[in-house]
């Protein structure tokens, strides 16, 4: 049933594929890394599987961040907060593993804490030897936090621009804190220096395969949770909150709960996504908090075409390869080169590419229909915008709202 | 003044923002099952007062009941609407991505938690009164398109039918016939008749023909408070009247 | 008498930055050379008598060296040093200059021995060396050291300098002196209480920990004076705390005013998010540096003007990059604030690169001119002449803007504009322009703000990042629109950080006044000072 459900007509249509491409890379990769020998023209390096999960795990931050931009208008200048929280989750147990083969081989407290004359573990530490506690809290702690700081801000209406602001401040208080040696989280340097995960030595080929697997798994399983909830009756609901906000409350509907639900469930897939980020990149440090970083993944979102599933994943791997691209060979030009897609996507490319190639297709069609009336289906109209400044009036309570 | 048999109770109603009154003392009673027209100049305080019904805006002062014993300034706008007061806005907001159908289908009456809305499958009863609705609408061929695709008119008719599908006990229309055709206009009158024989309806109109044909008792504000009260014949003879808004 | 304190006030000032005269230091170095070889108490007297004749106040170091037992001389050369035990070595330090010049292990040196009677001639003539000298500054030092090192022996010294001097604030810092060191001495006990009342007046935290160490060693009625004392200079210092935490926190908000108040204008009026405002402070303090290099190499007489000349030309070229991003980017975004925010957010990692590229990844050196530099003491805390001018700077430049808003026809349309795009323009308004110039403004403003904060920070790519989340938490705090909400929003959130600095720390300290903001804006969405009404809600 859910087959049948899935190879259905259009945008869905689009999304089987994706998650079917997905899972045939689970498995399709680690073979061509482990089974295929190295001199063959289709081996894939170790390196590359790295590299390439990395970029799933990036793709899934956009995609939750997806959930509640572009579904929700929520621009959230954070999201790489809840993707890093999840990450520290994830090394806290990394660290716990290493155990006594640390500098320092204490067999209970991790380098750091030793080095900064602790003598015993602090209580947010424990439980993390665990990795079921670990995988929980990797979902617990961005969720809470998001659970916690959205019910503020929706509840007394911070809407546009000023939630993005306070995002960006959230995140920014983050950093600092994390930052700070007495925090316990490893402070400038992070958590580092991983040996085992569930047994299993993180640097070996074989963990790293599984690894990417499980990201690509996770990754299908975020685009398939992430297209049940859109087209759902509460989807349509985060939609219509996100066009005509102050519509749905005189309807009856709960605002608020409406975006806490998509914000929350958005913060627990970045955290799932940072914490399959860190074994794979081995380090999780405070600069993952910076401010510039959440920017970066609404740049992802936003070249993939928004309000599209499958764009901000495209958006991301693109991006993404272009910045390993560049860093490695005209690394002074990065930044012009992202700064100016920053740019150029906004003025040029507002749908991204998923919703130019949607335009295109829909013009088409309509040329083939020659005269006939054919509504675009997977286009997503948004009202006309208001006039200049009008976004400074968050609540507009008798006009539709611009969508972004 | 007994309130048990009104549904709308406003008394000594004040609200200013950054010192402009734009209520001032404004006294207004509706019964229940009645038609009210509002009219008044521009800034009169007519969509402020829909504000201060609706839970929007908080009077800074006087009572505000609904069915004659609910606190409304205690409430916020959800909880209003789901007690049963539906609100129509002066420019038509629909949501504009969505088809017609699933904006009627979001505003039907039922649970408005989450998790319901998460697991939501349409049933056949469900579907039967959308179809009614749009028949009232008068919608029904246009189902499947985009609510940004509908004219001005029909973007207007779909917000009363939003607001019907809600089922709501008091509806506050905000100006439904502007922008629209003599026909148009008829027709829509004619649904409002239609509706106050079940609801109770507070219509806010600046289309004096538009008010002529609803035939209902009509409240005149100026500057924030009631300027005339009575039939239309009676408030349009009204030297006041005459003299802040109709013209001579 | 005024114009005497002030010049007392004002002297160390100048000195500080006047390169002290060189003294005839072959002649100290010949006679301290002889302490080598003196034989006995009676020689290393003489000696030391001599250094004191020749009268100048570099002799001092090595005498206190002496004093202390820490002068010593090299077996091997015969040459004397200050030595300084590390340990199993002994670090070898110039006499007169203090300045390290090797190490040596105990073995390899030998002290100059000293005794008591000897120590109180050095103790007299280095007194004598001090209090005598014509520099009021080094005068008032010299009180200072004796005030901290009371000792019975220098009052005789101290009154003679009394006696002869002349300018009121060292004679102060005298009779403060001898006080100190009639606690140490056996003169009646009237004296002693009046000495404590003297110090007590002092109200300084040397005072303080002077007479809890005498508190702790005398009894009955001088105990209670020295406690009630003691109660009384804490008092003093609590207040002064307070004002200096006060202070620091005007400096702090006088930077974010400077750092927002451009963004007050671009945001706050315009409703434009402008993520590269932060490179606007950048840009205006590079030109700064510009400027500064330029007068180095050309004209080097006019340093002290650099800061002057920058201003224009910062707002110009801040004014000019911010036209071009309005012309060419964000005009096409009015009414999408947050594409608005994304193509922003790309020019200013733009700019960034771009200032990279030209003038280096690293810090670069702006110098302060003379005029803003230094420090003036009001009662217990300190504040510096280059954070003063720019909390008066940035409260000129708020006056102005305000003045530019309220009073001018330009104002006007901009304030026009705003309120209503389509009517002003049938009013005959250009407003494509009025937007254009507006930003520019904006900009312009933060270009000057560059050229204050290049004084007080660290000139390199990366300085408006620092600022950018603080000026929006600035804005967004003092509610939008509203430039009296950005003026009390940054001095009321500096002051709240230097507050919670001694409890919190720094960081931490940050850390709350970001969530304080962040829970602040749930509970008032729009600021401190809201606008309300309809026409702001609907």
């Amino acid at each position: 049933m859910i087959t049948g459900k899935l190879f259905a007509a259009g945008a869905d249509r689009r999304i089987a594929i994706t998650i079917t491409i997905l899972l045939a890379i689970a498995i399709i990769v680690p073979v061509l890394n482990l089974a295929v020998p190295q001199n063959s023209a289709l081996h894939i390096p170790p390196y590359a599987v790295a590299l390439f999960g990395k970029y799933l795990c990036y793709a899934m931050l956009a995609l939750a961040l997806d959930l509640v931009w572009g579904y929700c208008g929520i621009l959230s200048l954070g999201h790489a907060a809840f993707f890093a929280l999840g990450g520290y989750a994830m090394g806290m147990y990394l660290m716990r593993q290493i155990g006594d083969r640390g500098v320092y081989a204490n067999p209970v407290l991790p380098d750091f804490m030793v080095f900064l004359n602790w003598k015993e573990l602090p209580w947010f530490w424990y439980g993390f030897d665990q990795f079921w506690f670990a995988a929980l809290m990797v979902m617990v702690v961005p969720g809470l936090l998001a659970f916690g700081f959205g019910w503020l801000a929706f509840r007394s209406r911070v809407t546009g621009v000023y939630l993005s602001i306070i995002t960006q401040a959230l995140t920014y208080a983050l950093l600092l804190a994390f930052f700070r040696n007495d925090m316990g989280f490893g402070g400038n340097n992070g958590l580092t220096d991983f040996k085992d995960i569930l047994g299993f030595n993180v640097q070996a080929d074989a963990t790293r395969s599984a690894l990417f697997s499980a990201s690509a798994i996770a990754l299908a399983l975020a685009v398939y949770v992430t297209w049940r909830i859109i087209g759902s009756k509460y989807g349509k609901l985060l939609m219509a909150v996100r066009d005509a906000e102050s519509r749905t409350r005189f309807l009856g509907w709960r605002a608020e709960n409406v975006k806490l639900f998509a914000f929350t469930v958005s913060a627990v897939m970045a955290g799932i996504a940072g914490a399959l980020y860190v074994p794979q990149v081995g380090i999780i440090n405070p600069g993952e908090f910076e401010p510039a970083n959440s920017i970066e993944v609404v740049v992802w979102a936003a070249v993939g075409g928004r309000a599209t599933i499958v764009g901000p994943i495209i958006g991301a791997i693109l991006v993404n390869t272009g910045k390993s691209y560049f860093t490695g060979a005209l690394p002074d030009y990065w930044l012009f080169a992202l700064g100016g897609l920053f740019i150029a996507v906004t003025l040029f490319l507002p749908q991204g590419i998923v919703g130019m190639w949607d335009a295109w297709r829909a013009r088409r069609r309509e040329r083939l229909a020659a005269g006939e009336v054919v509504a675009p289906q997977e286009v997503v109209v948004r009202p006309e915008t208001a006039a200049a400044g009008k976004w400074s009036e968050p609540d507009s309570g008798a006009e539709p709202q611009p969508a972004e | 003044m007994s309130k048990s048999h009104t549904i709308l109770y406003l008394d000594g109603v004040s609200v200013s923002f950054d010192g402009f009154r734009a209520i001032n003392n404004l006294s207004l009673v509706l019964d229940k099952g009645e038609m009210r027209a509002i009219i008044g100049p521009n800034g009169a305080g007519k969509t402020t007062m829909m504000d201060i019904v609706t839970g929007k805006t908080r009077p800074d002062d006087g009572e505000v009941f609904f069915n004659g014993s609910v606190d409304l300034t205690k409430h916020d706008e959800a909880e209003i609407a789901m007690m049963g007061i539906g609100r129509k806005f002066q420019k038509p907001t629909v949501f504009e991505s969505h088809s017609v159908e699933d904006n009627i289908m979001l505003s039907l009456n039922g649970p408005r938690s989450i998790f319901p809305a998460l697991f939501h499958r349409s049933s056949t009863e469900e579907r039967q009164r959308i179809d009614e609705i749009l028949a009232t609408i008068r919608l029904d061929e246009k189902r499947n398109d985009l609510a940004a695709n509908l004219s001005h008119g029909q973007k207007q008719w779909l917000e009363i039918g939003m607001l019907l599908a809600q089922d709501p006990k008091l509806l506050l229309v905000d100006e439904p016939v502007a922008g629209m055709t003599d026909a148009e206009t008829e027709e829509t009158a004619r649904l409002l008749k239609e509706i106050a024989k079940t609801h109770s309806v507070i219509v806010v109109e600046h289309d004096m023909h538009f008010v002529r044909e609803l035939d209902v008792k009509v409240t005149c504000l100026h500057e924030g408070s009631v300027l005339s009260e009575g039939t239309l014949d009676f408030v349009s003879a009204d030297e006041r009247v005459v003299e802040v808004y109709l013209g001579r | 008498m005024t114009i005497l304190r002030l010049l007392a006030l004002l002297l160390p000032l100048l000195t500080a930055f006047v390169a002290p005269a060189a003294a005839d230091e072959a002649e100290l170095r010949e006679i301290i050379a002889k302490f080598a070889t003196a034989k006995g108490f009676a020689a290393t007297k003489s000696i030391v008598e001599e250094l004191a004749a020749v009268g100048d106040p570099a002799a001092e170091r090595p005498l206190v060296a002496l004093s202390d037992g820490d002068l010593v001389f090299r077996e091997s050369d015969r040459e004397v040093f200050i030595g300084k035990e590390s340990g199993r070595t002994v670090r070898l330090l110039d006499p007169l200059t203090g300045e390290v010049l090797g190490e040596a292990k105990k073995s390899e040196i030998s002290k100059i021995k000293v005794n008591n009677t000897l120590r109180r001639v050095i103790r007299d003539a280095v007194g004598a060396l001090t209090l005598s000298s014509p520099d009021p500054v080094v005068r008032i030092a010299a009180a200072d050291t004796m005030f901290k090192t009371p000792s019975a022996d220098a009052i005789d010294a101290l009154d003679a300098a009394i006696a002869r001097e002349t300018v009121s604030s060292v004679r102060r810092k005298l009779e403060q002196a001898r006080a100190s060191s009639v606690l140490v001495s056996d003169l009646p006990e009237a004296d002693k209480l009046a000495a404590i009342e003297m110090i007590a007046e002092m109200g300084s935290r040397d005072a303080a920990s002077l007479l809890i160490a005498y508190e702790a060693q005398s009894d009955g009625a001088l105990k209670d004076a020295a406690t009630a004392a003691i109660a009384k200079i804490n008092e003093t210092l609590a207040f002064w705390a307070v004002a200096q935490n006060v202070w620091y926190g005007m400096s702090l908000g006088s930077v974010l005013l400077l750092a927002a108040i451009g963004l007050a204008i671009t945001f706050g009026v315009m409703g434009v998010i402008n993520m590269a405002h932060g490179e606007m402070v950048m840009l205006g303090a590079y030109t700064t540096f510009v400027v500064q290099e330029l007068i180095r190499s050309t004209a080097p007489g006019l340093f002290d003007w650099s800061l002057a000349i920058a201003l224009p030309l910062a707002f110009l070229v801040s004014g000019a990059v911010g036209l071009a991003i309005e012309r060419g980017i964000i005009r096409f975004l009015y009414g999408r604030p947050l594409e608005t925010l994304l193509a922003t957010w790309g020019v200013s990692l733009i700019l960034q690169q771009a200032v990279r590229t030209i003038f280096g990844p690293t810090n670069r050196e702006v110098g302060n001119p003379a005029w803003m530099s230094g420090a003036v003491d009001i009662g217990q805390m300190s504040v510096t002449f280059n954070r003063l001018w720019i909390l008066v700077f940035a409260l000129g430049v708020f006056a102005v803007l305000l003045y530019v808003m309220k009073r001018t026809p330009w104002g006007l349309q901009m304030r026009a504009v705003t309120a209503n795009r389509r009517m002003a323009s049938s009013m005959g308004i250009k407003t494509p322009w009025v937007d254009a110039l507006t930003f520019a403004l904006g900009s312009g403003i933060a270009g000057i703000a560059g050229v204050a904060l290049s004084q007080i920070d660290n000139v390199s790519p990366n300085l408006g990042q620092g600022y950018i989340i603080d000026s929006f938490m600035v804005v967004v705090f003092g509610g939008v629109g509203n430039l009296w909400g950005t003026l009390v929003g940054a001095f009321s959130l500096g002051i709240l950080n230097k507050f919670l600095e001694p409890y919190a720390g720094a960081v931490l300290g940050k850390i709350i006044v970001l969530v304080v903001i962040i829970l602040f804006i749930q509970k008032r969405p729009r600021g401190l000072f809201a606008l309300k009404g309809r026409a702001v809600e609907a």
